[in-house]
């Protein structure tokens, strides 16, 4: 049966009818129409589908809706325009269809503001999970280390 | 090549059509916004309209999954109008004969072409608009147009510093004659193009802002979704309709061509539906067909006796008087495409429209399914293009359009209908599995005197053209890269095409001949080269005399790459060069191969391009990049699995992708060049499995003639 599930995305308060069960990505896109957050696999495979919750990175497809009641979601949507890594993203022209990098800017995001000197080998431990088809891995690392120079030099 | 002269012909054919297109009467008044307020527009030919408010659009009929497109045509439209690059907008145009692709004749994205095709229209479309821009000027100060210049958006009246904006010529430059043959700018006037001009559409891509087809939503609408059959063949025998109803949500079962639909308010609710219907299903194709059976049938099509697609006079009386004769088989799978965002679609029938939301490579075809299903007029079909989470050739493909009309027809509400990742794994159209055999022979320099080749493969062409076990007796996708453009100079030459019918459909995936003839050509070449006792890049140039783009994109990938000088760790070096979409590409790739673990590790790749005029060069050096790593992924990982009559693999973790950890260092260096233009989405695909592969040969001793080079395979090769 469907409930009435309040959950809080970006600093607001959203209230959806909704299944427990559903996986907390199909409530934010199609329930809310948050649609940055995309749908890549449903099997935690692809990282198409990362949010922050509670400041960590997480699949959203695999987090029941119920179970994230009461924590701090946080979507592409909700990462500053100015932020360093969505500033290196624009910088270097990582994105080609675009499809997976809002995934992959949330773990990178997740990965500068715990490590601001991340090595390849930390950044590639942080990355693995993102899956890109288009191939724009090389541009990824590139923009993480100008991400990351920034982030320690503010 | 005479093909490339009779491709230069259409081209300029193509320009002329837009010349002749954008006669005075074709100058229309558009309504644009509210009915009643007429705006005048001043359009030197259908893609580009300028009006008052000094707006420039460009009418695209491409559509855009990362290739940079929607950059690069304005881009070129901006530089030969002499436009702001802040005043040029783009629109999708409508799908009608007018604003289609004028070499393919439809609105469609695919073969790297865009440029190819439109390079040479679009300089002409702004040159023109720039001409008469200055015209209508010349006229108003009423001072002779060669006292007037174009720049950044205005015309300057050199003199008296006077200036129009483009805007406040519209009027004027409505009432004057099209020029038929505006000058072209010379190349040292570029001011766009081939400058790193940011993509347009990466800002909306970065902030999560961007629309692809999954991201729609229509007032009313319903999630649609299908049962399906396991297998090829296979129809369903039993479902229980009311169980289906019964699941919250859930607001209609309706039995389609391709399955059995579920429409809901919810996905979920749609799949808890799809769930409960339990369908069965029987009477497949071939119940037996497995992995096992299609490689199986693939190696015996090889003794079979094909269609001929190129035969030079005694390739076997050559083949036998040569020095030292060498053969050898190279076998390449089935692949998925699996694009980022799978299969999706929606669509709103009505009585008399529809409307189809799709990220699509073929708006044409979209246009076609829906007539088709629907009734309607052509006209009265309105397509909107998303982004696309990429195309590779599989959203060239209608499957899922077609679902989304017929559901949403029987709804008689917009539907939208999104497949899983399964779905889009087992019901899609694969490239088809290949198997090469070649044979060869040297003289005693270690020339080439003789080349056999023979392809069996499903029919890409027939697959397209949804032809069944019909169609054309050699397959262009099959042997065209082997004949017509085959690079190397080979005395006496033999192509021969055995085609393989299966039940599993079939389609382009990216760079469709290169994939799988690259792999094979320049595998042999190598082993060729070792034969003969000479080095890999001095033997591919010692037969590419008569090609001097081929040459300097070998020597300048070699050079590069550092290739002779020594390397630490167990690396070695890998080259394969290959050419398609008209576009050079040389790669040498720098691996190592862990002996205990079998596994292939890809450190560096160095990949020269000769594409001729070069638009956006970030956008090359990004496709360039892109498309070899996608043809490593195949190249090392990629097998897609059958069983029981249907596609086996589910998902990424039965049929992986390449990963961040496995991904090379890529160095792109493009060569300047005016020559031909070429296309740029695919052709770095093609060379980089057989570099790999000639790499692991270099390090190990060890080759490889069968993709994937997983650590198994390896291994299983390192024991001999």
């Amino acid at each position: 049966m469907a409930e009435s599930i309040t959950l809080k995305i970006n600093g607001q308060s959203h209230t959806v009818q909704a299944e427990g069960d559903v996986p907390l990505l199909w409530v934010i896109r199609e329930y809310l129409q948050l649609t940055g957050t995309k749908f890549g696999c449903g099997i935690a495979q692809c990282g198409a589908c990362t949010v922050h919750v509670d400041g960590q990175p997480m699949r959203s497809c695999q987090l029941q809706v119920s179970r994230a009641v009461g924590r701090e979601i946080t979507t592409i949507e909700g990462i500053r325009e100015d932020h360093p890594v969505k500033q290196a993203w624009i910088d270097i022209q990582v994105p080609q269809c675009g499809y997976c990098q809002s995934g992959q800017i949330m773990s990178a995001v997740a990965l500068v503001e715990k490590n601001s000197n991340p090595s390849e080998q930390e950044i590639i431990q942080a990355m693995e999970g993102n899956l890109c088809r288009c191939g724009t891995y090389t541009r990824i690392k590139q923009a993480i280390y100008q991400a990351a120079e920034k982030v320690r030099n503010s | 090549m005479k093909s490339t002269i009779d491709r230069r012909e259409f081209l300029t054919r193509a320009g002329l059509t837009l010349a002749i297109a954008a006669t005075p009467s074709s100058l229309k008044v558009f309504a644009l916004g509210e009915a009643d307020t007429a705006v005048e527009v001043f359009s030197p030919g259908p893609w580009l309209q300028i009006t008052p408010d000094n707006q420039v659009t460009i009418l695209l009929c491409k559509s855009e999954m990362g290739q940079g497109v929607h950059t690069a045509i304005p881009m070129i439209v901006a530089d030969e109008l002499e436009a702001d690059w802040n005043q040029v907008k783009t629109e999708m145009a409508p799908v009608t004969e007018e604003y289609q692709d004028p070499v393919m004749k439809s609105h469609s994205t695919y073969g790297s072409t865009t440029i190819r095709h439109l390079y040479e229209p679009l300089r002409k479309l702004g040159a023109t608009g720039r001409e008469i821009l200055i015209e209508a000027a010349a006229k108003k100060w009423n001072v002779a147009a060669g006292e007037c210049e174009a720049i950044q958006g205005k015309i300057h009246h050199k003199s008296s510093s006077r200036t129009f904006s483009y805007g406040e010529l519209v009027e004027e430059a409505s009432s004057l004659p099209i020029p038929e043959n505006p000058r072209l700018k010379n190349k040292s006037e570029f001011k766009l193009m081939g400058t790193p001009v940011p993509r347009r559409d990466i800002p909306a891509k970065v902030s999560g802002q961007a629309k692809f087809g999954i991201d729609t939503f229509v007032e009313g609408m319903l999630y649609g979704v299908l049962a399906r059959p396991p297998a090829y063949g296979a129809k369903v025998s039993t479902y229980d309709e009311q169980a289906a109803k019964k699941v919250e949500g859930v607001r209609q079962v309706v039995k389609i061509g391709r399955g059995i639909g579920i429409l809901a308010d919810t996905l979920d609710a749609a799949w808890k539906g799809r769930e409960a219907l339990n369908a069965k299903w029987d009477g497949e194709t071939q119940p037996r067909m497995s992995t096992a059976s299609v490689d199986k049938l693939l190696a015996e099509s090889l003794d079979k006796e094909g269609a001929s697609a190129r035969s030079d006079a005694d390739v076997q009386g050559a083949l036998t008087a040569g020095d030292k004769r060498v053969g050898a088989e190279y076998f390449l799978p089935y692949l998925s495409h699996t694009v980022m965002e799978p299969m999706d679609c929606t669509a709103h029938v009505q009585a008399d429209r529809c409307d189809v939301w799709a990220p699509t490579q073929t708006q044409s075809g979209v246009q076609e399914v829906a007539t088709r299903i629907t009734g309607l007029k052509p006209e009265q079909i309105q397509v909107h293009t998303t982004y696309l989470g990429c195309g590779f050739g599989r959203r060239g493909g209608t499957f899922v359009v077609q679902e989304a009309v017929e559901l949403s027809k029987a709804a008689g509400k917009p539907v939208k209908v999104i497949w899983t990742r399964e779905e889009d794994m087992k019901y899609g159209a694969y490239r088809p599995g290949y198997g090469h055999r070649i044979e060869a022979s040297l003289d005693k320099a270690g020339q080439v005197t003789a080349w056999s080749h023979k392809v069996a493969a499903s029919s890409v062409m027939a697959g397209l053209r949804g032809l069944g076990r019909g169609g054309p007796p050699t397959d262009p996708f099959a042997v065209g890269a082997l004949s017509r453009r085959f690079q190397y100079e080979i005395p006496a030459m033999s192509v021969e095409y055995v085609r393989v019918d299966t039940p599993i459909p079939v389609r382009t995936w990216r760079s469709p001949s290169g994939s799988h003839s690259g792999f094979a050509v320049e595998s042999f070449m190598d082993e060729l080269a070792h034969a003969a006792g000479q080095d890999p890049v001095k033997f591919r140039l010692k037969h590419l005399e008569h090609s001097p783009r081929a040459h300097r994109v070998v020597e300048l990938a070699a050079e590069k790459a550092g290739w002779g000088k020594p390397l630490a760790g167990g690396r070695a070096r890998g080259i394969a060069n290959f050419l398609s979409d008209d576009t050079y590409v040389a790669e040498v790739a720098e691996v190592s191969v862990n002996r205990q673990t079998g596994a292939i590790q890809v450190h560096r790749v160095v990949c020269a391009v000769d594409c001729g005029p070069v638009v956006n060069p970030d956008t090359v050096d990004a496709q360039m990049a892109g498309a070899l790593t996608m043809g490593l992924s195949a190249a090392l990982k990629e097998k897609l699995q059958f069983a029981n009559g249907g596609v086996e693999s589910n998902n990424f973790l039965d049929y992986p992708i390449l990963r961040m950890s496995e991904a090379p260092d890529v160095e792109v260096y493009l060569v300047e060049s005016d020559d031909q233009i070429g296309g740029a989405g695919e052709p770095s695909l093609a060379p980089i499995a057989p570099a790999v592969a000639n790499a692991v040969f270099a390090a190990t001793g060890v080759r490889i003639r069968t993709l994937p080079m997983t650590p198994a395979r390896v291994l299983e090769a390192l024991a001999g």
